[in-house]
């Protein structure tokens, strides 16, 4: 039951994403009412299906590719909503929706079943780590978005043709400073995921570190958004570079997560396909 | 029988020096009304009045003498020969007056298309025209419907969401770009009228302080006392400009002012912060160039012509969205204004047909001479159901738009046929009987 719990959150997350593209292309403000009504059921259905699981598995129910995916399109939509809570920026929807949509649908095509637990994984660590993690990816994924959508209406400007986007998209401060809060937030978010892991593996695998791919990719994504937010701070990175940097980030996030579980096989391989 | 009446002139039937001599100053429209509605067959009126267009709108109630009337009434208060003003003036009367009051609410028949100001202007006319009870039931229902059509107008179509001046245009971009524009900094070189303009509408819009300069320190600091800004030397303007956000230049100068490479510096002190330039000069002050490097966006003359250009089309397109909607109202609201008419026949004729009943039943019972309640019972049902039928037919013709004669003639011709008294008087009792009698009407 809790498994078409979750699986049907890829509905809502559909129809959300569909709504907020309408509201895009339209300008119709109910599109934009709805669709964040969508997210929001997709959301409580999401969390709901979590804890469902949760009682019936007796552990936190983020240990195999369906669960991370899962965890991590709710975590996306649930972020954009405090996102959209805090400015008001219909438009991301429609940049933002469509990510948690591609998340879950991913997982909808998989066997989601609840296997047998690692011994490995049943730690109170677990919850600690996946979600400060997978919270920390989701808000990259809404600096992703707004990186995209600066780079469109930077265009916009600078080629001084003010067509349909240009009215659509907010400004490119906003979008900026969207990206810049998101690092301010996603960083430490991982910072604290990459050691919160550490300490783990120590008991775990009696090593705080042993290179394993996960943990070297880990290390990659957090040395390139300790720069960017570096740069920022210092250099006065912003704008259009900080947006391509916002976007090449959230690739590193990807492939952190997706590539090496897919790829390489390594410590961390209670999540690729076959596990 | 009540009429809506639109007389007036516009920037495209009149000339300004007549425009100018017909308008009403604000402390004229109390006493205009009052003028107004002195007049016999006039028992609603508005006057709009704004330097492109003075409208007398006005319930009449014979409508071919409306127009004559207020045209009369037009020339007698500005004192000028009636025959002299009809070449400038318009009227429309019924469905052309309605469609024209929601397409000037709108801003559809404005000078610049789209323009805001209009919609306040009606509705100041309005707020006039309550305040000095010239207003009743029809006309309140009339300019509300009005204001909320350009309120769907305004919302469900884009003719007023662009820029079409150049300096809301940079207006316009400066808030794409900088989104909240209240921590800006301006900067004024050389003082060209545009860039004032352009100065003034960013103050509007809330920046936090402005740097003028010029050639001339003199005129900077004359500029900046004007603005509540400060002035600096031309010399000093490198130096300066790293504090500027949005610079606009019109200097008469034959060569750049502003290189590349002074752009590349001064954005590397600001750390990156965004720059705008709105170079209004020809020949151009600043190298188009610098529009390349990251975070400074340069615009010229022709780019911000081209913006607005583009802007026009685009509200000319959605002005044909808008006449649609102006269309679909202008029915629903004809819809309601008939019923205002039809509605009192009926009861009239209603009326009228049950005296003659209630008589004529009296009648035969005293022939009749029926005292038991069975006979008396018959008598009036046989009477109640003639009375019935033969009204179902007309009855049911007004009721219904789709004979070959409009509501409007219907009325007319069965007022003439049954000889009914004429219930929409000015007094507005026509809705009053329609509140009493509403019973009747349900029944038959």
């Amino acid at each position: 039951m809790h498994v078409s719990l979750l699986k049907i959150t890829t509905f809502f997350y559909l129809i959300g994403a569909v709504l907020y593209l309408y509201y895009v292309v339209t300008l119709h403000e109910k599109g934009a009412r709805l669709g964040r009504m969508f997210l929001l059921i997709g959301v409580i259905l999401h969390a709901i299906g979590f804890v469902w699981r949760y009682v019936t598995a007796g552990y936190t129910p983020i240990t195999n590719l369906f669960e991370s995916l899962q965890f991590f399109a709710f975590a996306i939509a649930g972020v954009f909503l405090v996102v959209e809570l805090r400015y008001g920026l219909r438009v991301l929807g429609a940049f933002v929706a469509p990510l948690a949509f591609v998340f879950s649908v991913f997982a909808a095509f998989m066997e989601g079943e609840i296997g047998q637990l690692a011994p490995a994984l049943n730690s109170y660590w677990l919850p600690v780590h996946v979600i400060l993690l997978f919270i920390g990816d989701a808000v990259f994924a809404v600096a992703f978005a707004a990186g995209i959508m600066y780079l469109l209406q930077e265009k916009e400007v600078k080629r001084k043709r003010l067509g349909a986007l240009f009215k659509r998209l907010p400004s490119l401060d906003v979008l900026d400073d969207i990206n810049y809060k998101c690092l301010t937030v996603g960083f430490p978010l991982l910072t604290l995921g990459i050691i919160t892991g550490s300490i783990w593996a120590e008991y775990a695998w009696g090593s705080y570190w042993s290179w394993d791919p996960k943990e070297t990719w880990s290390l990659i994504t957090w040395l390139f958004y300790a720069a960017l937010l570096h740069g920022r701070l210092t250099v006065g990175w912003r704008g259009r570079k900080a947006a391509i940097l916002a976007i090449v980030g959230f690739c590193a996030v990807l492939f952190t997560f997706l590539g090496v579980n897919l790829l390489l096989p390594g410590l961390h391989t209670y999540s690729s396909l076959s596990g | 029988m009540a009429h809506i009446v639109i007389v007036g002139l516009n920037h495209r039937s009149a000339p300004v020096e007549i425009r100018e001599k017909l308008a009403f100053p604000a402390d004229t429209i109390g006493c205009a009304l009052r003028g107004l509605l002195e007049r016999q067959q006039i028992s609603e009126g508005v006057i709009l009045s704004t330097c492109n267009r003075v409208e007398v709108c006005a319930l009449a109630t014979v409508a071919y003498q409306g127009a004559a009337i207020i045209q009369d009434f037009l020339a007698g208060f500005h004192g000028i020969p009636s025959g002299e003003l009809g070449r400038y003036l318009y009227h429309y009367e019924g469905e052309e007056a309605v469609r024209h009051l929601f397409r000037v609410s709108s801003s559809l028949d404005s000078m610049v298309l789209g323009e805001p100001q209009i919609l306040g202007q009606v509705k100041d006319a309005y707020g006039y025209a309550a305040e000095f009870r010239a207003i009743g039931p029809i006309l309140d229902k009339f300019f509300n419907k009005a204001f909320s059509v350009a309120k769907r107008v305004r919302t469900e179509t884009k003719v007023a969401s662009s820029a079409v001046s150049v300096s809301y245009a940079a207006v316009e971009l400066a808030r794409k770009i900088f989104g909240d524009l209240k921590d800006k900094t301006v900067m004024l070189i050389g003082a060209g009228e545009m860039c004032e303009l352009a100065a003034r509408h960013l103050l509007n819009a809330g920046v936090k302080g402005i740097v003028v300069t010029n050639r001339t320190f003199e005129r900077a600091v004359k500029l900046a006392d004007e603005f509540g800004g400060t002035a600096v030397r031309f010399d000093e303007l490198l130096g300066h400009l790293k504090r500027a956000d949005i610079i606009l230049s019109s200097t008469g100068a034959p060569h750049f002012i502003l290189k590349r490479s002074d752009v590349d510096e001064v954005i590397r002190i600001r750390k990156n912060r965004p720059m705008f330039f709105i170079d209004m000069a020809v020949p151009r002050d600043i190298d188009p160039d610098a529009n390349q490097i990251d975070n400074v966006y340069v615009y010229d003359i022709d780019d911000l012509n081209n913006v607005i250009e583009t802007n026009l089309e685009e509200r000319q397109r959605e002005a044909a969205l808008a006449e649609e909607i102006v269309v679909a109202e202008v029915k629903g609201f004809l819809r309601w204004l008939e019923l205002q008419q039809t509605t009192p026949t009926i009861v009239t004729l209603r009326r009228k047909f049950e005296e003659v009943k209630d008589a004529e039943v009296a009648k035969a019972l005293a022939a009749l001479g029926a005292e038991d309640p069975k006979t008396r019972k018959v008598v009036e049902a046989l009477a109640s159901s003639i009375l019935n039928k033969v009204l179902h037919a007309p009855v049911t013709a007004l009721k219904k738009d789709s004979g070959q004669l409009s509501p409007m003639e219907l009325v007319a011709v069965v007022r003439e046929l049954f000889d009914l008294p004429d219930p929409a008087g000015p007094d507005g009792s026509a809705n009053g009987a329609t509140k009493e009698e509403g019973g009747n009407i349900a029944k038959g």
